[in-house]
Order: structure tokens, then C-alpha cells, then sequence
């Protein structure tokens, strides 16, 4: 669905990235870790196209993407859990949740299906979605990329700062969708639960990847070594 | 005792006025965060196109409004997406550079175009006819259709950005742009839409402002000030608050040229640092 071929990224004058080459095949779900620094985020940006990339480095379902405005690649069908949420201060949880089928993009999910999964963001729809908790707040973003109804969707770091019960109950609900059919790219500090989670694995380091292969085949020091580049 | 609620009443009309001044401004900032220096001018320009078309076309002022508004609203997007938005960034200068220039460049047109000359856009017997409400307290119709039209701006624009899907959108990417495009919001557009707005607003502005009084080219960066005092006494955030803050001000000066017809607009002003004194953020503030 997603292969992207020798892709570089550049801020100004630093390269970030140094020819990536990855893919996800639909109704696979792919984990990328890696240090802090490696070009995790970056790899991110260049896919949903917050950062320019050459035009045929990334294609999605057939088409060549890279360099495309942001917000024409979330009509093709991209979603982001943005890495710290990146909810709508001055919007309330449900104007949020609205704001994700901003596209209007036809998909099992609604604004009803999405509060069927996550119930405590019903209870709380009307409420300024900065007095939601962390875990909460994860939920919420989690719900609004979902209403985009994607066909690939990305979470960015979505343990981050969350307890470790929390971060469980959101894998878990993420655990329900991935059995009616998900694609997703999971961007995760959480090796463990990123092995757990994923089908198939990338680890970056410093702009390169430097393993790739699947979850449950890649032992603890092949990536170890792989994380920290020994 | 009726002298003076006829001064907060006339006051209170006056602020309708300021309102509309106010509320094209604040939606502009409210949005991109952009100040229009050029705002006073705008409305100028949208009085004099007014003046021109009532002349012109020889129709009357409202339908000269009805024919200006969707000019005025293709001339803002075309504003916005050919000019404003290569100078939108982290930077809070260029915008401010960008509209000066276009303030000195409107004024000088509109005196090439129009000479100094003030002069004011006919409405026949709306200007003077008033609306008699009992021992001594009469209202002006002009005022008056002012007032209920800021009060319908007020109304539409806080249905517009609570209730709709480009609402939603414009205060999603004033929050935080780079998320608003992840959601598929194409901000190039959304700035214009704001933008365009904005405009259609300065349009009922300019026109009623060139009925009420008379003016002259280089009016506009007066009319930038008290649309400017009215949002800062409003507080930023609500429409409701600006409209709230024009009214703050109308009655202010009203008050002021009551004691003594030289001090009006100076009350006017120091009700506005009064407020900057007490309550930076405006009286009525609904966000940051």
C-alpha cells in the first residue's frame, strides 16, 4: 500500500534521512523505533507531507505522493495520530473528533461507531478537550484520525508520557480495530510493545534503517544492536 | 436624567457602529493572527466604492451594499491567497509591513481618485428620519439599522465559526495549523475564506459609515483605532466580546462629547487604557 524508495529528508541544510526504503502491505501493521533522534518523526512528516520529499520516493496505492501538500495526501486517505496528540485547544472533545472527518472521507466510522469504541469520550463530548487526561486525550486523537476513515493510519508515539495501564487499554482498543482490517504505521519508544503489536519491524538509527524484518523473528540483541548502532 | 440616557442610548447605537468596524479586524487576527494595519483604509474603500456605485448606478445605498458585499468578498480571498499568505509565518512583521503599505497605497489612490474633498454616500430621508420613544428620547433609523445590522453581523459570524464545518476549521487552524492540514484543511484557502469575510464585514462598515458621517481619503487610520480599542476592550476570542467592546466605546465618547463636544473621542481613549490598565486581556476574553 505504502513503499518508499531512497527517500531523503532535508531541514535546510541538515539531512535527516539517508535513503529509506520501507513498505506496508495492506492489513499489515508496521512498527517503526528507534532513539530519540533517528528520524522517526521525520520519516513521518515526509509521509503525511509536512516536510518535502522527492516526488517518486514515497507512492501510495499506486501513486506517487511525495512532495504533496498535507492536506490533499488526508484526502488520499493518510491519517496521523499526531506524537503528543496535537488536539484542538479551543475545541471541545466531539468539535475534535468533527474536525477528523473534516474529508468527509465515506468509512464504517462515525462520529457514533467512534463513540461505541471509546465510550468516555461520549460522556465527555461537550467538555473543552484540554480537561481530558492524558489517557484521554490519546483516545481522543486516536478517534479523530479514525474518523478520517483512512486506509493507512499512523500513530505517532502514542505511549508517550501515558502509564503503562493506560498505554495497555489503548492497545487494546486498537487491538479491536485491527481485527475488522487495519493498516497502520505505529511509530513507538515501547520496543516491547511495538514487537508485540506490530507485524513487521524497522528500526532507525541516525537517518538509516538499520534492521528490518518481522516481529516475532528479530531477537532482543539484533535490536539492541540495531537501536543504538554497536 | 433623560439627557443623559439619551447620551448612553446614542452611545450605545454609536457602538453598534464601532462594532462593525471592530469584528472584521477581530476576525482577522482571530484566524491568522494577523493585524491589518490597512483595515481603517479598507473600510474607506468600501465607503468611497459605496459613494461611487450609489452615484454610478444611481441606485440606492442598500442596493449598492447588495451589489458591493460579494465584490468585497472576492476581493478579500484575492487579497488573502495572492498577497497576505506569502506573508504569514512565525514572524509578526511582514503582515504588519505588508499592510501598512497597502494603507498608504489605498489612501493615495482613493485622493487621486476622488480628491480631498469629503463628501458623503446620499440616503435621502434615512439620515435624519428618527423614531420618537417618548419625552425627549428620540432614536435616529440610521442608528438604529446600524445597531440591528451589527447585531445580525454579531449573530451570523458566531453561528458561522460555533456551529459549521469551516468554523470548526477556522479555529482549528488558528490552534495549531500543521495539525488543521493533517485533517485535510487546505490553509491557503482557509486564510482566504477568513479573509474574504472579513471583508464582506468592512463592507457593511464602509457603506453605513459613509451615510452617517461624512469622509475623506485619509480617514482610515482613525477608523483602524477604534476598531482596534473596541476588540482590545472586548478581550479576543468572541465575537459577542468585540460587539460588547464597540458598544463600551460608543457609550464612552457619547459620554465625553456630553461634557464638552471636544473631549468625545478623548473619552473614548481613555476608556480604552482604563481597561488596558485593569484588564489587559479585555473585558470579555474567551481564549488565550
Amino acid at each position: 500500500m505504502l513503499t518508499t524508495h531512497n527517500l531523503t529528508a532535508f531541514y535546510g541544510d541538515f539531512q535527516a534521512l539517508f535513503g529509506i526504503d520501507l513498505e506496508v502491505n495492506a492489513g499489515e501493521i508496521v512498527s517503526i523505533i528507534g532513539a530519540n533522534g533517528a528520524g522517526k518523526s521525520t520519516f513521518l512528516k515526509t509521509i503525511t507531507g509536512l516536510l518535502k520529499a522527492p516526488h517518486s520516493a514515497v507512492r501510495f496505492e499506486g501513486r506517487d505522493i511525495g512532495g504533496m501538500p498535507a492536506h490533499r495526501i488526508a484526502q488520499a486517505g493518510i491519517a496521523m495520530v499526531p506524537e503528543g496528540r496535537r488536539l484542538f485547544a479551543s475545541l471541545s472533545v466531539e468539535e475534535n473528533l468533527k474536525m477528523g472527518a473534516y474529508t468527509r472521507r465515506p468509512g464504517r466510522f462515525d462520529l457514533d461507531a467512534v463513540y461505541a469504541l471509546l465510550p468516555v469520550l461520549k460522556e465527555k463530548r461537550t467538555q473543552p478537550s484540554t480537561s481530558l487526561s492524558g489517557g484521554q486525550q490519546q483516545m481522543a486523537a486516536i478517534g479523530r484520525a479514525l474518523l478520517a476513515n483512512p486506509r493507512l493510519l499512523i500513530c505517532d508515539e502514542i505511549s508517550l508520557g501515558l502509564a503503562p495501564i493506560v498505554v495497555k487499554e489503548i492497545y487494546e482498543i486498537l487491538g479491536r480495530i485491527r481485527k475488522e482490517g487495519l493498516t497502520a504505521i505505529i511509530v513507538e519508544q515501547d520496543v516491547g510493545m511495538a514487537r508485540l503489536f506490530s507485524d513487521r519491524l524497522y528500526c532507525f538509527q541516525e537517518g538509516r534503517v538499520s534492521l528490518s524484518g518481522r516481529s516475532d523473528a528479530l531477537s532482543h540483541e539484533a535490536i539492541s544492536k540495531a537501536y543504538f548502532g554497536v | 436624567m433623560i439627557a443623559w440616557i439619551d447620551t448612553i442610548v446614542q452611545g450605545v447605537l454609536l457602538g453598534g457602529l464601532y462594532a462593525l468596524f471592530a469584528m472584521g479586524l477581530s476576525l482577522m487576527f482571530g484566524v491568522m493572527r494577523l493585524v491589518n494595519i490597512a483595515h481603517g483604509d479598507f473600510i474607506l474603500l468600501a465607503a468611497f466604492a459605496g459613494m461611487a456605485l450609489v452615484t454610478g448606478l444611481g441606485v440606492s445605498p442598500g442596493i449598492a451594499l447588495l451589489v458591493l458585499m460579494p465584490l468585497a468578498f472576492a476581493f478579500g480571498y484575492g487579497l488573502q491567497r495572492g498577497i497576505l499568505n506569502f506573508a504569514l509565518g512565525r514572524d509578526i512583521l511582514p503582515p504588519l509591513l505588508i499592510t501598512f503599505g497597502l494603507s498608504i497605497v489605498i489612501q493615495n489612490a482613493l485622493l487621486q481618485i476622488f480628491s480631498a474633498d469629503t463628501r458623503s454616500i446620499q440616503a435621502g430621508a434615512l439620515v435624519t428620519a428618527s423614531l420618537h420613544l417618548g419625552e425627549g428620547l428620540a432614536v435616529g433609523w440610521l442608528p438604529l439599522t446600524i445597531f440591528v445590522s451589527a447585531i445580525a453581523v454579531a449573530l451570523a459570524l458566531q453561528w458561522l465559526f460555533g456551529a459549521t464545518r469551516i468554523g470548526r476549521a477556522f479555529r482549528a487552524a488558528a490552534d495549531d495549523s500543521e495539525a488543521a492540514q493533517l485533517m485535510g484543511v487546505d490553509n491557503r484557502h482557509i486564510y482566504a475564506l477568513a479573509t474574504a469575510i472579513a471583508m464582506v464585514v468592512v463592507a457593511i462598515a464602509g457603506v453605513f459609515h459613509g451615510i452617517r458621517t461624512t469622509i475623506a481619503p485619509t480617514d482610515g487610520p482613525a477608523l483602524l483605532l477604534y476598531a482596534f480599542e473596541a476588540v482590545v476592550i472586548g478581550g479576543l476570542g468572541s465575537f459577542w466580546g468585540t460587539f460588547a467592546g464597540g458598544v463600551i466605546l460608543g457609550v464612552a465618547q457619547s459620554i465625553g462629547f456630553r461634557l464638552d463636544p471636544g473631549w468625545g473621542i478623548l473619552v473614548g481613549h481613555l476608556a480604552f487604557l482604563a481597561v488596558l490598565l485593569v484588564k489587559p486581556n479585555g473585558l470579555f476574553p474567551k481564549t488565550r
